[in-house]
């Protein structure tokens, strides 16, 4: 970085798990946001509790760029065992801040960047008693060194740490003296600010810092699910954190404490899955979150749930995979095993949030889905957006919402019909309509996984089978008209176009103002939900060319486009981002040069 | 289903219960299971007791997995809700249906190989959490629709119908109940209704987890010589423990019973369950008295029987977590939804 600029870098800082490094990044990253300068944390943290290598990576950008950013101006490199990888990693003309306590080893420099030294465990131990308190307040330290070379506003700093610490006026005392102790090393040593700096601006108003889990969570809350099921899986538990956390603060009753919620820790994810079956099946709203691993454990609960027709929601926050494969680290490679989660003719419902905003709302999407198609929705986020500090637009409620409850007959309801039948479809849109245990003795019906007929009688008789199954499938085609379309940004002058899906959106929009500025016009769909509707077909059938970007190794979101929509495989060209991290708008741009590079050559 | 429906004519004299229902009210479809099987006895058991308890039909909740016994739920109270789950997981979908709606009465039918051996996970854990409900295992040691493979309920030493001999120690549903805190767990036999019916009543009417382990000759696959899940073998090794008769709350307890031999024990609604001790050294009370005496039963091959273990005095799931005494699915949307003034003050914590 050579031109002078403001409000658009990026901080990399290199920590050691488990050092209490979390809280001074965050407060790092949230005093630009109140700067107004739009922001995004992103945490590249191992599957361990401490010792490991852990970083955290904050993107600040005037232009609202808010993918990772592929470049590292500023290297906070704080663990001496990560220290050469760390290096590297710094762009050209860009900048590393070390703990220069200790002598760096010879080798261990570049003449294409700026090596800073700050004593900082010197100067902390120099002020603060004892060990935990000088590990912890290193990083706080070194907070008050950014601040000094970002020009951050240290006002804010201390109102952050004020509203942090206002119960705990020792810790805050302490803090407020490492901030200044780094700031005040760093303005009496060092050239600041840097030719990247921080400046107030006024892009966050109306906006919130937030993780997708904890919006899904809150969005359990909003949507009115009272049961939730769930064994503990990175990268999804905190959104049984964010649900039990919304819960007991607005649904205690003061007095009695009695809770209008049941939360249930699992045995396992089978039995999670079975809970939510059950909780659903007896009328209540209810839904597990869970990753990978998990997804594959519920499969034989979501086929039961599909053929049976049960209202469920699952939030699948996916991983790394196959297998236990990276925990800690982003992917989008469960499209294909939930679209089709379980044995014999199964298909989902699934929903494609793209940040902690619409995961707030594909919460209630989903369960007015899951209730109005009978049938299991997974919402598919990822450990990118659900455990990634994101910035998104206020989250807002409708007064007016009611839950749609789909055909679901109640007592008075029961009251005024002749007789029910669970699977008989009197309507022709191939739902039918379901009763609850203990309403009425004329909605009683017998719930079972094994053939059925539409009287939900036992069979074993291939007609009768088949009325089910066939029905089902048409089931499948009327939810196209109630799952969200498509977001499309079209100009009828491109004859590009760029498929994605959930997480890949910030960096795609990026990517598009790239290509756009060299002269390629590119169109865009990100799709929302599967199935697909009528409007992705006509996306593709649009376009000469088109890019489908994912994050996963196999195209799992192609081959889905060329199964569900007859597309021919040669008209889509995948562009894979796998490696665990997050993709960049750079990885975009790149994987298009070198496609249309291949064209010219041939 | 069976090809032909069962007839629901009914004789006109039938007795009625309290709430004006005869017990042909309770019943339900016709049975496909083997001619002789015991289950159909439990099923008919089953019948009775909801009956004798005048319960509305549609108040019960029936609850399955797989196999033989998980079939039965479709046999008794046809205007119940049923639901015949997967194989080994009918505890977690009560579970869930039971945080759902806590006014049910919640009747699980699994059967060994259910429960023990690919169940065996969600069966310790619903007793584990307490839940209210009766849980039954219709037991016959064999796996009988796969065509009578051991399950892990089978005696050491017991003989398949081929021949083969049983060598792994059986799983005991009801010492392995009682270790992990269970607080009612009972034996029955299938051929002995007089016994099954008082149970199935207070099972039902006890407060969390009820367990009935019944002894279920399969006709099929395990009642032949050599087998100790037999109708023979268990008729003469079956050794009744303690008695208990199911007391309705307006009854008077009026039969005198014998200081020190029987004790009424009060259930959750004001209802009574007598028990008379026939094996005087055995407490079902007491834990670890109610464990010894039925390892030592089993050690001389005993089939021990009765209301083994009964604790009222345990909290169940909900009052644990003190949920709102109101079913979750009868609460209205305006009482779980916070609204848009709460969540706006939710917001000022993320910025």
């Amino acid at each position: 970085m050579n031109e002078p600029s403001v409000n658009e870098f990026t901080i990399k800082i290199a920590n050691v798990n488990g050092t209490g490094s979390a809280s001074a990044n965050g407060m790092l990253m949230k005093s630009l946001f109140r700067m107004g300068i739009p922001v995004v944390g992103k945490n590249y943290f191992p599957s361990n509790i401490q010792g490991l290598p852990t970083w955290y990576e904050i993107r600040a950008s005037e232009k609202g760029y808010l993918a990772r950013s592929g470049r590292i101006d500023l290297m906070v490199a704080m663990n001496a065992e990560t220290y050469n990888i760390d290096l590297t990693e710094v762009a050209p003309g860009g900048y590393l801040l070390y703990d220069s306590t200790w002598p760096r080893h010879s080798m261990l420099t570049r003449d294409d960047i700026t090596i800073i030294g700050v004593p900082l465990a010197k100067i902390c131990n120099e002020n603060f008693p004892n060990a935990r308190i000088r590990v912890l307040m290193k990083n706080v330290a070194y907070v008050g060194v950014i601040a000094a070379l970002l020009d951050v506003d240290l006002e804010v700093i201390k109102q952050l740490l004020s509203e942090a610490f206002a119960k705990k006026a020792d810790l805050l005392e302490a803090n407020q003296l490492a901030i200044n102790m780094g700031y005040g090393y760093a303005k009496a040593h060092l050239d600041t600010p840097l030719p990247f700096s921080a400046r107030i601006s006024d892009k966050t108003a109306e906006h919130i810092i937030i993780d997708g889990n904890t919006s899904s969570g809150l969005g359990c809350v909003y949507a009115g699910a009272t049961v939730g099921a769930w064994y503990p899986i990175t990268p999804s538990t905190s959104v049984m954190d964010g649900f039990k956390h919304f819960c007991e603060l607005t649904r205690k009753d003061p007095e009695t404490g009695e809770k209008n919620f049941c939360i249930i820790q699992a045995e396992d994810e089978l039995a999670a899955m079975g809970m939510v079956l059950g909780a659903a099946w007896a009328g209540a709203r209810a839904f597990t979150p869970t990753s990978g691993p998990g997804i594959s454990l519920m499969s034989e609960f979501l086929g039961y749930g599909y053929f049976t027709e049960i209202p469920a929601v699952v939030f699948n926050v996916q991983r790394c995979g196959p297998s236990t494969g990276m925990p800690t680290r982003t992917q989008q490679s469960d499209i294909t095993s939930c679209a089709f989660a379980s044995h014999g003719d199964t298909r989902h419902v699934l929903l494609f949030p793209a940040n902690p905003e619409e995961c707030f709302y594909a919460a209630r999407d989903a369960f007015d889905l899951a209730d109005r198609l009978q049938t299991p929705v997974i919402v598919l986020s990822d450990l990118d957006i659900g455990m990634n500090d994101w910035m998104c637009a206020d989250l807002h409620w409708d007064k007016n919402y009611q839950p749609d409850r789909g055909k679901l007959l109640r007592a008075e309801d029961l009251e005024k019909i002749e007789e029910f039948h669970r699977y008989l479809d009197i309507d022709g849109d191939a739902i039918t309509s379901r009763t609850v245990p203990g309403d009425h003795p004329k909605g009683a019906y017998f719930t079972r996984g094994s053939g059925h007929n539409m009287y939900g009688a036992y069979t074993e008789d291939a007609g009768e089978y088949l009325q089910v199954v066939d029905r089902l499938r048409r089931k499948w085609d009327t939810a196209k008209s109630y799952v969200p379309g498509p977001a499309i940004n079209y100009s009828e002058k491109n004859n590009t176009g760029i498929i994605s899906i959930g997480s890949c959106n910030h960096a795609v929009r990026e990517a598009i103002d790239t290509l756009g500025e060299e002269g390629l016009g590119v169109n865009y769909m990100r799709i929302k939900a599967l199935p697909f509707n009528g409007q992705v077909q006509e996306f593709i059938e649009a376009h000469d060319k088109i890019y489908v970007v994912e994050q996963n190794r196999d195209a799992q979101l192609k081959s889905l486009l060329c199964l569900e929509l007859k597309v021919p495989d040669e008209q889509l060209t995948e562009v894979l981002h796998y490696n665990g991290l997050p993709v960049t708008a750079g990885f975009v741009v790149d994987a298009i040069h070198q496609d249309l590079a291949k064209g010219v050559a041939a | 289903m069976s090809f032909m429906s069962k007839p629901t004519v009914r004789h006109p004299k039938l007795p009625v219960n309290d709430i004006g229902l005869t017990v042909r009210d309770y019943e339900g479809g016709m049975s496909t299971l083997c001619a002789g099987c015991g289950h159909d006895s439990v099923t008919g058991a089953l019948v009775q007791a909801a009956f004798e308890l005048s319960i509305p039909t549609h108040r019960f909740a029936k609850l399955s997995g797989i196999g033989c016994s998980s079939k039965t739920p479709a046999y008794f109270l046809r205007d119940s809700h049923g639901f015949n789950s997967t194989h080994g997981r009918m505890p977690s979908v009560a579970t869930g249906a039971n945080s759902a709606n806590r006014d049910l009465y919640y009747i699980g039918v699994s059967g060994d190989g259910d429960s023990l051996s690919i169940g065996m996970g969600q069966f310790v854990h619903a007793i584990r959490r307490n839940i209210n409900m009766l849980y039954l295992i219709e037991n016959n040691g064999v796996y009988g629709l796969t065509k009578g493979q051991f399950s892990a309920a089978a005696d050491k030493g017991s003989k398949a119908k081929k021949g083969e001999t049983n060598l792994q120690p059986p799983i005991d549903p009801c010492q392995t109940a009682i270790t992990l805190g269970a607080t009612f767990v009972a034996r029955g036999f299938s051929g002995d209704k007089d016994q099954l019916v008082p149970l199935l009543k207070a099972g039902m009417k006890h407060r969390g987890f009820g367990l009935i382990d019944i002894i279920s000759p399969c006709v099929t696959f395990n009642d032949h010589e050599g087998s100790t899940k037999s109708y023979a073998y268990t008729r003469e090794h079956f050794n009744l423990a303690i008695a208990a008769n199911f007391v309705p709350p307006v009854e008077e307890i009026t039969a005198k019973y014998e200081e020190g031999t029987s004790m009424p024990v009060k259930l959750h609604d004001g209802s009574t369950i007598v028990l008379r001790k026939i094996d005087q050294d055995f407490d079902p009370m007491d834990r670890i008295s109610a464990l010894r005496n039925l390892q030592e039963n089993a050690e001389a091959g005993e089939v021990t029987t009765g209301l083994l273990y009964i604790d009222e005095s345990q909290p169940e799931m909900h009052e644990v977590d003190n949920t709102t005494k109101t079913p979750l699915v009868d609460l209205d949307y305006s009482q779980v939804c916070p609204g848009n003034d709460t969540l706006q003050k939710i917001q000022s914590r993320y910025r």
